[in-house]
């Protein structure tokens, strides 16, 4: 029997319990875990593989399910050619597996439903995935708060949950989303085609006066512009929540 | 520790400079921008940096005084908590010696700080972490005032600690009686963060 406390944050074996492409890039992987209670929304875990000579190797990756969920959860992984731990991950990690995992991690950027203003998610690329766990939590919950989601993609088969989104929105429970891709769309394509921008936020984002919780997650340049932008519109500080990941192209 | 089949690793960087890798860190010739919120852009001629005890102001220093304290020069590596460390960084500001010297302070005042930023953003630290020439506000990065997302105009540099210690946009010092947990200490991750010991989170030995 495990010594499963509430708080606890150690290492410990995950399964690969499910594997599924989202898009030609990026892959999810669900894990069971002997020893895991429950996340929040925007939470990530650490993993850790080592070599058989024990090199060791260690990432953070964004959860997607929903919280509440005990027995499995879901990290959603993209690609990176010269990486070292995601091609493993996206190519090679198999059904069955195990790898070492930590978590849940990080105690800002998460949101629960409990908090009745208005939900804003803005996602650049696999910013999209810490968001995902977002309204896949709303959609659980009994009391959903009006959400948005402003989505930036390169092209349409990069779109990650494309058809989860779509079917979210379907529901009609108070949830729109508008799409953006910035290296050429498809030529029936009704969404945005620039990148994300001021006027654009004014359009879909909820106005400052709604008091909305605004989360941004994706490559550093795309959530500089977002969060300066909203800072302009009038949105809290407080309330504009960010993660940026990715090069800076900064060398020096 | 359990092996992980078939994962062969890269292990260009770790190979030529193994001693100056933490733990579960990795290399990278990036600066990478971590930070919770909007960057903050507080011009100098609005900046101040203030050292204080309680409710009482110890020491205040307008942009034009800061950069008339002594200069120090320093290169370092430093390790990010989000796993990324990046080796011979550059950088010039005044160190934490200096700085209470300046203030007249022959001893500190308490053992511990918390130092308090633009937008909001807090941590604490051992005052044992922050002198003999540990620890710096740093105004220079690579020769070059500090760019805004990487803390300018004024950002702690205490290296030898994970990053999230390094406060960016810095305005004041304050000397606590007990040690405080801050913005990320509160959230979970180490009240200390020794990245040699892989203090990440609350818990961590």
């Amino acid at each position: 029997m495990p010594d499963a406390s509430p708080l606890f944050r150690g290492w410990q074996l995950a399964t690969v319990a499910a594997i599924r492409d989202e898009t030609p890039s990026v892959r999810t992987i669900a894990f069971s875990l002997p020893q895991w209670t429950g996340h929040l929304a925007g939470q990530h875990v650490d993993v850790r593989l080592t070599t058989d000579d024990g090199y060791q190797a260690e990432r953070s990756y964004s959860i997607a399910s929903a919280s509440g969920s005990i027995a499995l959860i879901e990290i959603t992984v993209e690609r990176i050619a010269d990486g070292e731990v995601s091609p493993f991950l996206t190519e090679h990690l198999a059904l069955g597996d195990t790898i070492e995992l930590r978590g849940p991690l990080g105690g800002y950027f998460t949101w629960s439903p409990e908090i009745p203003a208005p939900l804003m998610l803005i996602a650049g690329g696999s910013g999209i995935v810490p968001l995902m766990s977002m309204l896949r939590t709303r959609t659980k919950a009994v009391d959903r708060p009006p959400a948005r989601l402003l989505y930036s993609s390169r092209n349409f088969d990069e779109i990650i949950y494309r058809s989860e989104l779509d079917r979210l929105v379907a529901t009609k429970d108070g949830f729109s989303i508008a799409k953006v891709l910035t290296r050429g769309a498809p030529a029936n394509w009704s969404g945005e085609t620039r990148r994300v921008d001021g006027e654009m936020l004014a359009k879909y984002a909820f106005p400052a006066a709604e008091a909305p919780h605004n989360f941004v997650c994706g490559p550093t340049s795309f959530v500089e512009t977002v969060a300066d932008r909203l800072v302009t519109l009038g949105h809290q500080e407080t309330v504009i929540k960010t993660e940026r990941f990715g090069p800076t192209g900064e060398k020096r | 520790m359990p092996i992980t089949r078939g994962f062969k690793g890269k292990r260009s960087d770790a190979d030529a400079a193994h001693d100056r890798i933490p733990p579960g860190q990795y290399v990278t010739r990036d600066f990478p921008v971590l930070t919770a919120g909007p960057t903050q852009r507080t011009p100098v001629e609005n900046w101040s940096l203030a050292l204080q005890r309680g409710g009482q102001m110890l020491a205040h220093w307008s942009w034009e005084q800061f950069e008339g304290l002594q200069q120090t020069e320093r290169t370092t590596d430093i390790h990010c908590v989000t796993k990324w460390t990046k080796f011979d960084t550059r950088w010039r500001g005044v160190t934490i010696d200096d700085l209470l010297k300046a203030a007249g302070l022959s001893a500190p005042p308490t053992q511990f700080v918390m130092a308090h930023c633009d937008g909001g953003y807090t941590t604490n630290l051992l005052i044992a972490d922050l002198l003999d020439g540990k620890a710096m506000i740093a105004t220079h990065y690579d020769n070059l005032p500090i760019p805004v997302t990487h803390g300018g105009p004024a950002r702690l540099l205490v290296p030898h600690l994970y990053f999230w210690k390094s406060a960016k946009w810095v305005r004041r010092l304050e000397f606590i009686e007990a040690n405080t947990p801050g913005f990320w200490e509160s959230m979970g991750y180490h009240i200390h963060g020794d990245p040699w010991r892989e203090q990440r989170y609350t818990g961590d030995a």
